[in-house]
């Protein structure tokens, strides 16, 4: 699947879990769904981590559910969450996937490991015969319009 | 009667449980999944004893979490 983010909300998302690091920084992602398949997102919303580690990442579901309602009423649908990884790579541990149960989400991760060079996928994650398989999504970053 | 499951508005049975919606909804791996009505959240284990009524709001929403 084919996703994009803007330029300006990807850097929104950078300044924001540079400025929580060595915490995980979290939040969750709006858009529109297209015909062809992919999906557009934009706007991305940033959440508090309640449990402030830089191990670990829980969006609060009080700030979840009034998230997504405010998408709702500005027209968007939820399509998935994104987080950092502050010290590790831009991809699923095996903690994400246990807890990634949504296979309609789209499952962004930003990784801070290498300074001054963020690395930002998208992943979809999915039960096939009780294994959670992940496969990566096609992540376009667009220059603002 | 009427009720709105994930901003949709529905017509469901009289008498529906949070359970049975569930499975009418076809929501994927429910066991994950924590239900809030009128933006009050369930406690889990009360799903086949909370009976929906008229002008519901209904949200099931996923854990969001992960770690490195």
């Amino acid at each position: 699947m084919k996703i994009t983010i803007k330029r300006s909300d990807f850097n929104s998302i950078y300044e924001h879990a540079i400025s929580v690091a060595p915490e995980e920084a979290c939040g969750l992602i709006a858009g529109t769904d297209n015909e062809d398949g992919s999906r557009d997102i934009q706007k991305v919303y940033i959440l508090t981590n309640i449990d402030h580690t830089n191990e670990h990442f829980t969006i609060d579901p009080k700030d979840q559910l009034k998230t997504i309602k405010e998408m709702r009423e500005n027209g968007l649908k939820p399509l998935g969450n994104w987080h950092s990884h502050p010290e590790s790579p831009s991809r699923p541990s095996e903690e994400d996937k246990r807890l990634a149960n949504d296979s309609k989400a789209s499952y962004l991760i930003l990784s801070l490991m290498e300074e001054g060079n963020p690395v930002l996928n998208a992943f979809h994650v999915e039960t096939i015969d009780g294994e959670k398989t992940v496969r990566k999504e096609e992540l376009i970053i667009k220059e603002d319009e | 009667m009427k009720i709105t499951v994930a901003g949709e508005k529905k017509e469901v049975a009289d008498g529906l449980t949070v359970a049975a919606l569930i499975e009418q909804e076809k929501v994927e791996t429910p066991q994950y999944v924590t239900v809030s009505i009128n933006e009050e959240f369930l406690e889990s284990g009360t799903f086949e004893s909370t009976v929906l009524k008229e002008g519901d709001e209904v949200e099931f929403l996923y854990f969001m979490g992960g770690g490195r």
